[in-house]
């Protein structure tokens, strides 16, 4: 049976040179496959919005509704949750969501996922928590750190409260950039093994061959599955982003 | 024991803490539609928070799950 870990591999598309940052050392800038699939996603994403975009009438056609829903969906989501500043973050989260969506489907439709690479999802999540950080600050000055000591709690409570909201605020990066990854590598990992079954037990004939439908029978369902937790990993990714912002934004409700 | 067998088998003990994530993702469905069957005018507008609920508690889980893959192959 072949590796389920393979689709995993990062392999060199174009070799380039190691350019030598400051501070860094030196640094690979070959394209990779992940790279790749990046640039792919980026590219179709911006071929899609303009043709979207090219030809707006005021009663829209098919493309027209997919991407004025994409764009309505999440700035639906920005405003329930923010309200009105909601908008000033709307490009930021529309963007996130876009690109994990378009990377996610591109797992799917080819051969390589780039949001399994837990560097990429750990960008997603650094870019996420520093904007955080820089939007709190930039708003509240200090009173950033009120973030550690809800409203309404007894002093001697925060004692207790500040440690843990301390630490869940420094495992937010963690977990975002863990359950992108973890949930795509998991159901690629799924989708091969499954996909493996139907091999190995239909090399065993007339017995294995009852095994191997049904093991075909759950490659489908699981495929069905992912495209779900594609779109899924996307939306609650925009949605913790959206929240994130949101305590900082309005830091005297939290 | 082998080495190599030891890791095998806590990579297998550590996915068993997605037994709770699993868990936590069901209780949070089932409230879901527990709610919403009872009144199903306001159960469109809590579907971010199911979404959120089920994304934070499902987490927990991954994080078993990546320790499994530390155990195998880190």
């Amino acid at each position: 049976m072949a590796d389920p870990m393979h689709q995993f591999q990062i392999s060199k598309v174009v070799d380039l040179p190691a350019v030598n940052v400051p501070g860094l050392g030196l640094v690979d800038l070959s394209i990779t496959n992940s790279t790749l699939a990046m640039m792919v996603a980026a590219v179709l994403i911006t071929l899609f919005f303009t043709a979207v975009t090219a030809k707006p009438k005021l009663v829209p056609g098919r493309l027209q509704v997919v991407g004025e829903g994409a764009f309505a969906f999440i700035d639906d989501l920005a405003t329930s949750i923010m309200g009105e500043q909601g908008r000033a973050f709307f490009p930021f989260i529309l963007t996130l969501f876009v690109f994990i969506l378009a990377l996610n489907l591109l797992g799917m439709f080819t051969v390589f996922t780039a949001t399994s690479q837990v560097a990429v999802t750990a960008t997603f999540a650094a870019l996420t928590i520093l904007l955080v950080i820089g939007v709190g600050f930039a708003k509240n000055g200090i009173k950033f750190f009120k973030l550690f000591a809800p409203t309404g709690v007894p002093w001697y409570l925060l004692i207790l409260v500040t440690p843990i909201e301390f630490i869940s605020f420094l495992l937010r990066p963690v977990s975002l950039a863990l359950r992108l990854f973890g949930n795509m590598l998991g159901g690629h990992v799924a989708m091969k093994v499954f996909a493996g079954f139907v091999v190995s037990l239909g090399a065993f004939g007339l017995v294995g061959i009852p095994g191997a439908v049904l093991a075909m029978g759950g490659v489908v369902a699981i495929t069905a599955l992912e495209f779900l937790v594609a779109f899924l990993q996307a939306f609650v990714f925009a949605v913790l982003t959206t929240v994130y912002l949101n305590d900082v934004v309005h830091l005297d409700q939290h | 024991m082998e080495a190599e067998a030891a890791k095998y088998i806590g990579a297998g003990l550590a996915t068993l803490g997605m037994i709770g994530s699993a868990l936590g993702v069901g209780l949070i469905f089932s409230g879901f539609l527990q709610g919403a069957t009872r009144n199903p005018s306001a159960a469109p507008g809590q579907f971010t928070n199911l979404i959120l609920g089920a994304a934070l508690a499902e987490a927990l889980g991954i994080f078993a799950f990546v320790i499994g893959l530390l155990c195998l192959f880190a």
